[in-house]
This record gives structure tokens, C-alpha cells and sequence, in this order.
């Protein structure tokens, strides 16, 4: 029988695309449904998603939780246990409209909330903390049941199927985002599972990549110590708690967390000032297992923001582009042109060189 | 008595019709096995006394000479092996203790090699190190865990002491007494050059050597031979010996005749006396007092020298490291029951402690299952045989190896494991004068930078081969190697998968 992601490691190599208004001006899902379309040929059907952020402003202040359940007593149960922790104040399927080339389906529900006050003071950790705990136990725990999204005002939504035909499935023609990002994949193997798909999400930092990453589980072995499981055995999940975990609870900047995971090498970090030699070589010392090798793209979605991160030798393709407040990334530079044919600025990022793009003060009054 | 007599191992070789008689081979043999006779006019042998050094098949000009294992047997018996019944007589005819050196050399499962190495194919690709930077450098030691910034945001560099590697290989601990002054000599050198550290072992640091410092982890052992303030500050490092892997359980032996007037003044002993370092450290008897003992060392160099624990690979090893890990120690050395000695009980030797292998997978395991594998560097030795095992090691969770053997067979060493002799026709596990200068240090510092470097080659030949362009990213990385021939419960222990898995 074949094993389910989780199971097994799947290599896949992929296409990733993102759409960032500095202004914070909301577009529905339409263009980054077009950019990832162009780059058909790098995903196999195989798993598609797409990250939104800035799309439940009514509910801003709220957890969006997504879940993918395989059965109603799966769905029983994480729902007890959100209700043993959470003050729920909306719940809903997540409308889909049906599509011919997405089947096998799980139940995919959302819920708004926010922790209920006695057990996040009883539990004495921040709020953030107390989530992200409560996802993670739930993922690892629950057979069948499986939180995608957990952030604020942000959602993350996929499938298995190519990217295109997983947008139109979930209408984001409905949705509204400041920041968009998607994914399509190309895994070496057959998932057969929607939770595999990217984007990757805990709280509100999510993760497309597009890459194999050959430190993987020097990276994976490292980050558990740390209370993250890799249940997925995905390149994206383990990033993704390395960020959450260099960011959130160590508080490294974004420019850090991309001198830890994608360092310079020690000839380029030789070539520097002695502060800055100092600066680089102490975080590449002091975090050295999160050093990530091998070929990756990335895109970072964050509240507010968005990085971009290629690996240090730049194996994967990754193109920025930009037009007034509105940045572009893509694998490849026919997936920006065709929703942006005329751009201010293109360029080509250097491998291990972030690009982070934030909301401006009229995206962030 | 004659039921003592065993009939030599070793058979001496000669070709008369290429020997000429120069009597090289008695000039170098130290345990007098050649010698003229006037009377036939030829060279004889008193095989006996030979111990298979090579000493004098490589010197002899003519290529007359050869060692062979001698065929003569007693009647074959799978339990009561010739050897077993050697040993029996052996101890009948004196009353004493097997005493042997170097590592266990009896058939047990070596893991290494029922360990396979991945490499990159289609999905990832595989990097030229001639042509991408390809990075094994190493810093040893805890890590913060933590960041912390000044006023202005910017961050404090709040690491502990370090020790800086160029390459994850470092010179494990001998000591001057069980080593010569020329080995010793060339293990500092190429530690200089090579952008690594030697290891003075228990025997104190003679004072040629105190130039050497940056690059010198000086060790304190149960006899504290040679330890003063002095000392403790000239390393880069200290190191607690708690264990050996060749004689985990029991102290070192010096044997008086090794004792001349230099070791007698490193030592701070006596000249001629044995030096008999005690089974534990009399000031240890649990880990509450080895944490006293890690803080002394650090107070008395002022919190700038990372301290290190070695212990030998016994059978709860991972309880041990995790307390050793809790103890305040910066880096753990780990010694698998293969590495060597210069002398040790041979029953100890053989039947005492655990590979190296499962010993690290197992220790490796334990700190990141306690969440505390960052507090503290890993080092494993005994015995790492090549790039090949060094590799292994480091996808295992070692943060670097600690080699002996292979640096002393670089220096000459051909493992005729008679190091308790005292009489090696090297130069290295010597103290005559005259077996000493037959190992020049410059040459030997020149094998050892070879040794080490070519190691460095082939490791990064490996690396790029599997797509990591830099060690950290190696370490721990168990998905990049896979059992074979192993059963369900070794994988487990090592946590690798099998091969086809
Ligand atoms: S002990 Fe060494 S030098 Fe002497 S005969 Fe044997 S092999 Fe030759
Ligand atoms: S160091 Fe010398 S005595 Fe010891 S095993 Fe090597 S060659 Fe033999």
C-alpha cells in the first residue's frame, strides 16, 4: 500500500507565487489564481494551495481556524476539544463550489476564536503560545482530524489538485487580501492527501517553497527539541516552524532569521566589517542546525508583511517584480508578466538575499 | 616448563638469496629478533620475540625480508581457539593480568560498515565541491538558546566559549609518557596547521609544547599528573577524563622504565616510578561532584576555555551524557570500546563497553528527547577509520571525531599493538632515545596535515554528492544514511532506516 504524507518522505519539486500591496489595497483571488495557471507545467495535479492575508477583517481579532476532517467522529472531537479551550463565535463549512478535477474531499470547516480567558491565564502562557500549542497537539494527536490554518485575519486554503482548478474550488474570487501567496506542487510520489498540499501555516506565518531541502532532518531533528512536530515530513512544515520559532519565540528579525536559515558562507561573511563579520558568524554559530541546505524558493507570509528567501547557492528560480505599491514574486517571470505586463522594476534576488515587503503607512495607518 | 611454551605467532621470513647480510634489520629491530652468526656467516631470527612492526620489511634494502602468521596450529577447536588456550598457559605459567594495547581487535559487528551513504538524483542536485564553496568548518560548544540585544536592538554575542575547527576532526588524547616527545611534537603541529587541536592526554604538557596552546586541549585526569594553573591556561580547552573505551572502569599505567627525567618533570613525579592514575576520580563519586569539578576548572581559568567530559561508551551511556550534558560540561567526548590504549587489561579490552556507533546514536537521541542537545557539543572517537566513518558519525549527531589510531598509523604505527612495551620500533609509543629520532616530527606533522586533509576531501566529495554544501547541515542528518544487513531493534537504536526503505 502506498503511504500517506506523514508516512513517508515525498521529494517534490514545485512553482510558488505571491502578490504583496504595500498600500495595503485588497484584491480578490482572480490574478494569483492567473500567475499560478502560466506555471501549470511545474505542478502535477498533485497538490495546490493558496495563503490570503487581510481577508476576515470582520473577524480580525479572531483565530480563523481551518480543519480538514477524514470523519464525523474526528470532527466530534476537535471540536469538543476547540470548545474545551476556545470561546467559538462563528462556524461554518468553508464554501466550495464543485469542480470536476478536485474529488475525494474531507470536510472542511472554519472556525472563529479566541482562547477562553480562565484556561489561557491557567495555562501561563502568552496567547500565541497556548495556539500554536493546542494546533500542534491536535495535528499530532487527533487521527484525521487537521488544523491548516491558524492565524489572524489570514487563511490558508489547498487541496489536492493543480493550483488553478484549487482556487476556483474554494470561490477566492470571494476573498479579499493584502498579501497574497500560492503553491502548486510536483511531488515524486502519490499523496492522496489534502493536508500534504502548501501552503504550510502556524498562527499566521505561512509557507510556500518551492524545493528539496537536503538538510532536512538535521532541521527536523533540531526543531523538535523545541515542541514542534513534523507530522507532515514536508521541507514547508519544518521551515515553517523554524520561522515560528526563530521569530516568534526568539524574536530574531526577518533579515535574521534569513542570516540563520540560508548564512552566508564563511568566505563571503570573511569579506565583511568586523561588526557585521561579528553579527553574521555569531547567528550562524548559535543557530547552526537551522542552517537549511539544498534548493529552495521560498515565500514567508506574515501580518504585514511578506520575505522572499532563495537558498544560498540560488538553485531554485525566483523573480521580483514591481509596479507602484504592489510587489510581484514568482518562479518564473511569465507567471508575474501575465497579470503585470508592464512593471517598474525586475529583478532576479541573489541566492540567500531576502526580500521583505511590508505594508507602508497608507497599508498600515 | 615445556606446556609454557607456545610457538611463536609470527613467522620471520627470509630470503637468502637477497639477503646480504647488511644487518639493517638488527640495528632496527628494538626487540633484538635479528641477529648475526659468524659461524654460518648469515642473519637469524628469534621469532619469538617478534611482535609483526614491519619495522624491519620496510628497511630492509633488499626485500628479503617478510612477516607471516605462522601455520602451526593445535588441533582445530571453534571454542578452545589457539589463541584461548595460549592464554590459559599464559596465565598458569605467572599469575598476572593479559595486559595488551591498542583497540579491541576481536571480530564484533562493525556498524560503520552497515551504514550506506545517500546522494542526490534528479529532485535535488548534487554539488561540485571543486566549484561551490563546500564549508566543514565546526565551533564546539554550548549554545545560548536565547537571544539577547543592547539598548539599541542590536544583538550581544552571548555564546559560551568555543572552540573553532577548520575540519570535524581533532587529535584524541595520549599522553606524553604512553607517546614520545616526536609524536607529540608532530600531533601539535598539524593541529596548528590543520586549524584544529591535539590532545595532551593525563600526562601534563611538556614545556616545548606550551606554544602550541591555541590549538591544544590539555586533560585532567584521576592521577591529575601535570595539572597546575599554568597548565589549565595554556590550552584552548579542558578536558575531564572519566573514561576511556579501551578500558572503561579502570585508570591508566604508566610502567616506571617510560619514566625518564623529561616525563618525570611533566608529570610532576618521580623519575622511574610507575604512574598509576586510580580507576575513578577521588574526588568523584557522583555527578554532583563531577559539576564541582567542571566549575573549578572554570573558575580557575576565569569562564574562557570550554570544558569537556570524556567518558567511555558503557552500557547506559545516554543516562550518563544527559547528566554530564546538565553538569555544566560544554562538549562531551564520547569513546567507543574500539579505540586505543597504551596498555590495558586485555579482558577488559575486549569485553568491556559498547560501540561507538550505537553508543552516539543512542547518547544523540537522549539530549534531543530532553530537549538539551544544544547545551552541549558531541564528540565521539574510537575508532573512526576514515572519512567514510567520519561522515557517519557526523550524520549520527556528532558535532566532530576525535581520531588516535589513524593519526598514530599515519606517523608509522603498524599496529602490533606492543605499545606496553615500551620498545616501539616507530618512534611513537617509545621513550629510548634512539627509537624516538626515528620519527622526525616535520615529516610526521606533513602525514598527519596529509591524512587530515585528504579526509577533508573525500568528506566534502560526500556532502556535495548528497547536495549539503555545509557540515551543519550533515549533522544529524540520519535520513542521508540507511542500514544494511541490520535488524529492526539495531536500526531502531541507530535511527536509521534500512536500505530500500
Ligand atoms: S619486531 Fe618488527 S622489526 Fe623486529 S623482526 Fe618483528 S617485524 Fe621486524
Ligand atoms: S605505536 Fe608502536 S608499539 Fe604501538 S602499535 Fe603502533 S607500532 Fe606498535
Amino acid at each position: 500500500m502506498l503511504q500517506k504524507e506523514g508516512q513517508i518522505r515525498i521529494p517534490a519539486g514545485c512553482a510558488i507565487s505571491g502578490i504583496f500591496h504595500r498600500d495595503g489595497a485588497r484584491e480578490n483571488g482572480a490574478r494569483i489564481i492567473e500567475s499560478i495557471r502560466t506555471m501549470h507545467d511545474r505542478s502535477n495535479g498533485l497538490g495546490g494551495g493558496f495563503a490570503g492575508y487581510g481577508i476576515y477583517p470582520e473577524y480580525a481579532d479572531y483565530y480563523a481556524f481551518h480543519v480538514f476532517y477524514d470523519t464525523q467522529a474526528a470532527k466530534d472531537a476537535c471540536e469538543q476539544a476547540l470548545e474545551r479551550h476556545f470561546d467559538i463565535v462563528d462556524l461554518s463549512r468553508i464554501p466550495t463550489r464543485r469542480h470536476p478535477r478536485i474529488t475525494d474531499e474531507p470536510m472542511i470547516w472554519r472556525y472563529f476564536a479566541t482562547p477562553l480567558q480562565t484556561k489561557l491565564a491557567s495555562s501561563q502562557l502568552d496567547e500565541r503560545e497556548f495556539v500554536s500549542r493546542f494546533v500542534i497537539r491536535i495535528n499530532h494527536t487527533l487521527e484525521g482530524a487537521y488544523i491548516f490554518s491558524s492565524g489572524k485575519n489570514m487563511g490558508v486554503f489547498k487541496a489536492n489538485g493543480f493550483p488553478e482548478d484549487v482556487g476556483e474550488y474554494y470561490m477566492l474570487e470571494n476573498y479579499e487580501a493584502y498579501s497574497w501567496t500560492c503553491h502548486g506542487r510536483y511531488p515524486t510520489n502519490t499523496p492522496g492527501w489534502w493536508g500534504g498540499a502548501h501552503p504550510f501555516a502556524l498562527l499566521d506565518t505561512s509557507v510556500v517553497h518551492n524545493g528539496e531541502i537536503s538538510s532536512y532532518d538535521a532541521n527536523r531533528r533540531f526543531i523538535e527539541m523545541f515542541g514542534y512536530s513534523c507530522d507532515l515530513l514536508t521541507d514547508t512544515e519544518v521551515i515553517t516552524y523554524i520561522v515560528d520559532y526563530l521569530g516568534r519565540k526568539l524574536g530574531l528579525t526577518y533579515p535574521e532569521i534569513a542570516n540563520v536559515i540560508a548564512a552566508p558562507f564563511w568566505s563571503t561573511i570573511e569579506k565583511q566589517p568586523p561588526e557585521e563579520r561579528e553579527r553574521l558568524t555569531y547567528l550562524r554559530n548559535a543557530f547552526a542546525s537551522l542552517l537549511v541546505t539544498g534548493p529552495f524558493s521560498i515565500l514567508v507570509g506574515f501580518t504585514g508583511g511578506l520575505m522572499a528567501l532563495n537558498d544560498r547557492l540560488k538553485l531554485r528560480s525566483m523573480v521580483v517584480g514591481e509596479k507602484d505599491d504592489t510587489v510581484y514574486i514568482a518562479s518564473e517571470e511569465c507567471a508575474v508578466r501575465v497579470i503585470a505586463p508592464a512593471l517598474d522594476r525586475i529583478w532576479t534576488p541573489r541566492g540567500g538575499e531576502p526580500v521583505i515587503v511590508r505594508l507602508n503607512e497608507r497599508g498600515n495607518p | 616448563m615445556a606446556i609454557d611454551f607456545l610457538y611463536p605467532q609470527y613467522e620471520v621470513v627470509r630470503n637468502y638469496d637477497r639477503c646480504i647480510a647488511c644487518r639493517a634489520c638488527e640495528r632496527q629491530c628494538a626487540n633484538e629478533v635479528h641477529f648475526y652468526d659468524p659461524e654460518f656467516q648469515k642473519m637469524m631470527a628469534d621469532e619469538s620475540k617478534c611482535v609483526a612492526c614491519h619495522r624491519c620489511v620496510s628497511l630492509c634494502p633488499t626485500r628479503a625480508l617478510k612477516i607471516v602468521k605462522t601455520d602451526h596450529t593445535f588441533k582445530a577447536n571453534a571454542n578452545w581457539t589457539g589463541k584461548a588456550i595460549s592464554e590459559v598457559y599464559r596465565q598458569a605459567g605467572t599469575g598476572g593480568v593479559l595486559l595488551s594495547s591498542m583497540g579491541n581487535p576481536e571480530p564484533y559487528p562493525i556498524y560503520w560498515d552497515k551504514m550506506l551513504i545517500n546522494a542526490s538524483q534528479v529532485t535535488n542536485p548534487s554539488i561540485d565541491p571543486l566549484r561551490e564553496p563546500m564549508e566543514t568548518r565546526t565551533f564546539l560548544g554550548k549554545k545560548p538558546g536565547k537571544v539577547e540585544r543592547d539598548r539599541d536592538g542590536r544583538l550581544v554575542p552571548n555564546l559560551s566559549p568555543q572552540l573553532e575547527l577548520n575540519v570535524p576532526v581533532m587529535f584524541s588524547a595520549m599522553s606524553y609518557g604512553s607517546i614520545s616527545y616526536n609524536a607529540h611534537a608532530s600531533l601539535a603541529r598539524a593541529a596548528c596547521a590543520l586549524g584544529t587541536y591535539y590532545n595532551t592526554g593525563e600526562g601534563g604538557l611538556h614545556q616545548d609544547f606550551y606554544q602550541y596552546g591555541p590549538h591544544t586541549i590539555v586533560q585532567v585526569a584521576s592521577g591529575r599528573f601535570g595539572v597546575h594553573k599554568e597548565y589549565l591556561e595554556a590550552g584552548a580547552a579542558i578536558e575531564i577524563k572519566m573514561g576511556q573505551g579501551a578500558k572503561p572502569g579502570i585508570g591508566g599505567h604508566l610502567p616506571g622504565h617510560k619514566v625518564g627525567p623529561d616525563i618525570s618533570r611533566t608529570r610532576m613525579i618521580p623519575e622511574g616510578t610507575d604512574a598509576i592514575s586510580p580507576a575513578p576520580h577521588h574526588d568523584i563519586y557522583s555527578i554532583e561532584d563531577l559539576r564541582q569539578l567542571v566549575f573549578s576548572l572554570k573558575e580557575a581559568t576565569a569562564y574562557k576555555k570550554p570544558v569537556m567530559v570524556k567518558i567511555a561508551a558503557v552500557h547506559n551511556v545516554a543516562a550518563i551524557a544527559s547528566g554530564v550534558a546538565r553538569s555544566g560540561a560544554d562538549i562531551i567526548c564520547i569513546d567507543g570500546y574500539r579505540g586505543g590504549t597504551g596498555a590495558a587489561p586485555t579482558r577488559i579490552r575486549d569485553n568491556v563497553g559498547i560501540p561507538i556507533e550505537l553508543a552516539l546514536a543512542a547518547v544523540d537521541q537522549r539530549l534531543r528527547d530532553e530537549g538539551i542537545r544544544d547545551q552541549v557539543s558531541v564528540v565521539v572517537g574510537g575508532s573512526i577509520r576514515n572519512s567514510a566513518d567520519l561522515l557517519k558519525a557526523i550524520a549520527l549527531g556528532a558535532d566532530a571525531c576525535y581520531i588516535a589510531t589513524a593519526a598514530l598509523l599515519a606517523l608509522g604505527c603498524h599496529l602490533c599493538r606492543s605499545c606496553q612495551t615500551g620498545k616501539c620500533n616507530w618512534g611513537i609509543a617509545t621513550q629510548r632515545p634512539e627509537l624516538v629520532k626515528r620519527l622526525n616530527p616535520e615529516i610526521g606533522a606533513q602525514r598527519l596535515i596529509n591524512l587530515v586533509t585528504a579526509w577533508d576531501h573525500e568528506l566534502k566529495e560526500m556532502m556535495g554528492g548528497m547536495g549539503i554544501n555545509s557540515i551543519e547541515a550533515l549533522r544529524g542528518n540520519r535520513l542521508m544514511l540507511r542500514g544494511i544487513g541490520l535488524t529492526q531493534k539495531e536500526l531502531d537504536i541507530l535511527g536509521i532506516k534500512h536500505a530500500g526503505e
